[in-house]
C-alpha cells in the first residue's frame, strides 16, 4: 500500500489595509462611517491612555504597566466585533480593548497603580479581570461558554492571550477542550513576536500561531494584527461562527510590541532599533489615518478633536483615579469567602487592633 | 422517619449527587470517565443514563483545563463538580486552583464567585499504583479561599457533599478511598446536610484527645479501643473540614482532656497537624499536661505497595504515641 496524504492543513492570511491605508474594498467590512471613525477614535485613545501611563509610572504616580503601544488595531479591531452579552478575558495587555467594551478607564489606571478595586468589573459589563498567570485565562474563558452552551445561551466569548501563551499547557488544554465540546469561543493571539526578552523563534518552531488551531480541530487564520480591518473582519466572522454553534476560532493578530514589555523592562537589551523601526512603519493609526485621510471622513480639524478629546479623556481618568479615596484595609479579609470564616475573622479583629485600640480611631494608622 | 440504607461511601456520594442534581439543574459533573464508565470508582454510575452528556461530561485527559473550564462554569451561574480521578494528578491542576479559584471573589472584589466542588479520591492503603496513593490536603488548606472538606464515613460524606454542592465558595472534597468501599453504615435517603467547619466527637473520653479526619478515623478508633482495655479514656474528634478549623471544639477538648494527639495521613513538616499544635499552643498551652504528639507518614515518598502498611500511621503507632505523651 503506498503512503497517502490523508490530511493537509492550510492557514489563510488576511490583510484588507496595507501600510500605505490602501483598503481592498471587496474584502472591507460593511462597517458605516461612524463605525470607521470609531475604530479610528478608540486607537487614538488606547495609546494616547498608554503613553499617559509610561509617564505616571516613570512619575512614581503609577506601578509597572505594560505597554500596548502598536498593538491598537489587535485590540480595538476585535474587541469592536463582541456584543454587550458577549464575554471577554483580557490576558495583561488589552486595555485598548476593554475601553472598547466599556470599562471606566480610571479602573484600568486603578488596577496598576495597585488598587483592587481596578478589577471590580461592573455589572453588566461581563469582562473577566486581568489574568497575569500566562494562558490561564483561557479555560477558564472555555468554561464560560460552555456554560452559555449548556444554558442555551446564544453568546460568544472572546479570550486574549499573547504568542508566549501558546507555549503553555493550558493554552493547549484549553484549546483542545474547546475543541472536543465545539465552545462558543474565540481565541484572539495578540502575537507581538516577543515574550519580555525571547522572540517568537524560541516559543514555536510552527511557522505560524495559526495553525495550532488545526491540531485541536477548528480553523485557524493569521491576519495583519496592525490591519483594524482584517482583525475586526476575522474575528467578527469567528463570533458569528461561535454564536452560531460552529465552535471555536484562533484569530492570530500578527503585531509587534513596540514598547518594552512592561515599565520595568528594557527592550533595548535584546532587540535591534532597526526591527523597532521597521515595525513603526506598519503602525496601525498611522495606516488607518491614511485611509480615512483618502475619504470624506478626515479633516485637520477631525484629527485634532480625536486627539484633544483622547486626552481629555485620559486626563479625567487620571484625576478620577487620583482622587478616589484609599481602599478599606478590611477589604483584604472581606472577599475570601462570601462570609468570613472564624479563623479570618479573628485575623481581622487583630489586625484592626494596635495596642489594644482600634485601628480605625487613628486615620493614620488605618491608611498609612 | 427516614428511610435507611447501610451504603458504602461510593454510593452515598453517588446518592448526594444525584439528589442534587435532581433538585439543582446548574449542578454538573465533569471529569476524566465519570461518564460512560461511571468513574474509574463507579463514583458516577448511572448519572450518565439519568442526566444526559450535557450534565456528566466525560472530558479529555486535562486536569487544568478540567478545573479551568469548572472555574467558568461555576463563575457563570452554573454549579460544577469536577473530578480529580487521583489526587496524584492533581497538580496540574494547582494554578487553576489557587491564582483563580481561590482568588476571583477577592481580586473583583466581590463581582465574581466560584461555587465550585472538586473531588478528589485520596490517601493509601488499597495497594495503588504510584501517584495514586498520596494524602495532599495541606496544599489546599495553605490556599488561601478555598475550604478543604475530608469525610470519614459514607454518612458523613453525604451530609458533607451536599453542604459543599451549596456552598458559594470553592471545595476541594477529598474523598479516602480506603473508606470507599471498605465500610458500610445507614445512610438516610432523605436531605441532610452537615455544615462545613464543625467538626464532630466520635468518641467521648477524659484522658486524651485524639484529633484526625479522613481514613485515619479507622486506625485511631481502634487505637482508642485498645487503650480503653488498659484503662486510658480517649476522646475522638474527627475535624471533617480542614478548612475553615473548628478550633474551638478542639480547644474545648484539649481543656477537658489536657492532652493530645494528632493522627494523620500527610508528611509531618507542614502538614495540617502542624498548624492544629499550633493552634492548641495558642488557645490552651496552660492547660497541657504534655507536648502535643503527631503521628504522621514521613518525610519521604510515598512507597509503593509493598512498604505502605510500614509507612501509613496503624492504630499501634497511635497507641505508642498516646501512651508516650500520657507518661509524660
Amino acid at each position: 500500500m503506498p503512503k497517502m496524504v490523508i490530511e493537509t492543513c492550510s492557514v489563510e492570511w488576511l490583510q484588507i489595509l496595507d501600510e500605505d491605508g490602501i483598503c481592498d474594498e471587496e474584502l472591507r467590512p460593511p462597517l458605516s462611517n461612524e463605525e470607521i471613525k470609531k475604530l479610528f477614535e478608540s486607537m487614538v485613545l488606547a495609546r494616547t491612555f498608554d503613553e499617559k501611563a509610561f509617564k505616571l509610572q516613570r512619575e512614581g504616580r503609577l506601578g509597572t504597566y505594560a505597554s500596548i503601544y502598536g498593538q491598537e488595531a489587535a485590540q480595538v479591531g476585535s474587541a469592536f466585533a463582541l456584543r454587550p452579552a458577549d464575554w471577554m478575558f483580557p490576558a495583561f495587555r488589552e486595555p485598548g480593548a476593554s475601553f472598547v467594551r466599556g470599562l471606566p478607564m480610571r479602573m484600568i489606571l486603578q488596577y496598576w497603580a495597585g488598587d483592587e478595586r481596578g478589577s471590580q468589573i461592573p455589572e453588566g459589563l461581563n469582562d473577566f479581570p486581568i489574568t497575569i498567570p500566562v494562558a490561564t485565562q483561557i479555560p477558564i474563558a472555555v468554561g464560560v461558554a460552555l456554560a452559555a452552551k449548556t444554558k442555551g445561551e446564544p453568546i460568544a466569548v472572546m479570550a486574549y492571550m499573547g504568542d508566549g501563551a501558546t507555549s503553555k499547557g493550558d493554552f493547549h488544554e484549553g484549546l483542545n477542550f474547546a475543541g472536543v465540546f465545539s465552545a462558543p469561543v474565540v481565541f484572539v493571539c495578540q502575537n507581538n513576536q516577543w515574550a519580555i526578552s525571547v522572540p517568537l523563534k524560541r516559543q514555536t518552531a510552527s511557522r505560524t500561531l495559526a495553525q495550532k488551531a488545526f491540531a485541536y480541530g477548528f480553523p485557524g487564520i493569521r491576519v495583519d494584527g496592525n490591519d483594524v480591518f482584517a482583525v475586526y473582519r476575522a474575528t467578527n466572522e469567528a463570533l458569528n461562527r461561535a454564536r452560531e454553534g460552529k465552535g471555536p476560532t484562533l484569530v492570530e493578530c500578527l503585531t509587534y510590541r513596540l514598547g518594552d514589555h512592561t515599565t520595568a523592562d528594557d527592550a533595548s537589551r535584546y532587540r535591534s532599533r532597526e526591527e523597532v523601526e521597521q515595525w513603526k512603519k506598519k503602525d496601525p493609526i498611522e495606516r488607518l489615518k491614511k485611509y480615512l485621510e483618502k475619504t470624506s471622513l478626515w479633516s485637520e480639524a477631525y484629527g485634532q478633536a480625536v486627539s484633544s478629546n483622547a486626552k481629555e479623556k485620559v486626563e479625567r481618568a487620571v484625576r478620577e483615579q487620583e482622587s478616589l479615596p484609599p481602599p478599606d484595609p478590611r477589604d483584604i479579609f472581606r472577599f475570601t469567602f462570601e462570609e468570613l470564616t472564624a479563623e479570618l475573622k479573628e485575623q481581622m479583629e487583630n489586625f484592626l487592633k494596635v495596642d489594644g485600640k482600634e485601628r480605625s480611631e487613628s486615620k493614620d494608622v488605618l491608611y498609612g | 422517619m427516614f428511610s435507611m440504607a447501610k451504603l458504602t461511601m461510593v454510593e452515598a456520594i453517588n446518592l448526594a449527587l444525584r439528589q442534587e442534581m435532581e433538585k439543582d439543574p446548574r449542578v454538573l459533573l465533569l471529569g476524566e470517565d465519570v461518564g460512560r464508565n461511571g468513574g474509574v470508582f463507579r463514583v458516577t454510575q448511572g448519572l450518565l443514563d439519568a442526566f444526559g452528556e450535557s450534565r456528566v461530561m466525560d472530558t479529555p485527559v486535562s486536569e487544568s483545563a478540567i478545573v479551568g473550564v469548572a472555574i467558568g462554569m461555576a463563575v457563570y451561574g452554573l454549579r460544577p463538580v469536577a473530578e480529580i480521578q487521583f489526587e496524584g494528578f492533581v497538580y496540574a491542576a494547582m494554578e487553576q486552583l489557587a491564582d483563580h479559584a481561590g482568588r476571583i471573589r477577592t481580586r473583583s472584589r466581590g463581582r465574581y464567585h466560584c461555587p465550585l466542588v472538586v473531588r478528589l479520591p485520596y490517601g493509601g492503603g488499597i495497594r495503588a499504583p504510584e501517584h495514586h496513593s498520596d494524602s495532599n490536603e495541606a496544599y489546599f488548606v495553605h490556599t488561601p479561599g478555598i475550604k478543604v472538606v475530608v469525610p470519614s464515613t459514607p454518612y458523613e460524606a453525604k451530609g458533607l457533599l451536599v453542604a459543599a454542592l451549596r456552598d458559594p465558595d470553592p471545595v476541594i472534597f477529598m474523598e479516602p478511598k480506603k473508606i470507599y468501599r471498605s465500610l458500610r453504615e445507614e445512610v438516610p435517603e432523605e436531605e441532610y446536610l452537615i455544615p462545613l467547619g464543625e467538626s464532630r466527637i466520635v468518641l467521648e473520653g477524659t484522658d486524651i484527645t485524639l484529633i484526625t479526619w479522613g481514613a485515619m478515623l479507622q486506625p485511631t478508633l481502634q487505637a482508642a479501643m485498645l487503650m480503653e482495655k488498659s484503662g486510658t479514656s480517649a476522646e475522638v474528634l474527627d475535624l471533617r473540614t480542614l478548612s475553615p478549623l473548628d478550633t474551638e471544639s478542639m480547644i474545648e477538648s484539649v481543656k477537658k482532656t489536657h492532652r493530645a494527639v494528632v493522627v494523620h495521613e500527610a508528611p509531618a513538616t507542614c502538614g495540617v497537624g502542624a498548624e492544629i499544635v499550633a493552634r492548641i499552643n495558642e488557645n490552651a498551652l496552660v492547660h497541657l499536661e504534655a507536648p502535643v504528639e503527631r503521628v504522621t507518614v514521613f518525610d519521604t515518598v510515598m512507597p509503593l505497595p509493598k512498604l505502605e502498611k510500614y509507612y501509613l500511621p496503624s492504630a499501634e503507632r497511635v497507641v505508642d504515641a498516646v501512651n508516650r505523651v500520657v507518661s509524660f
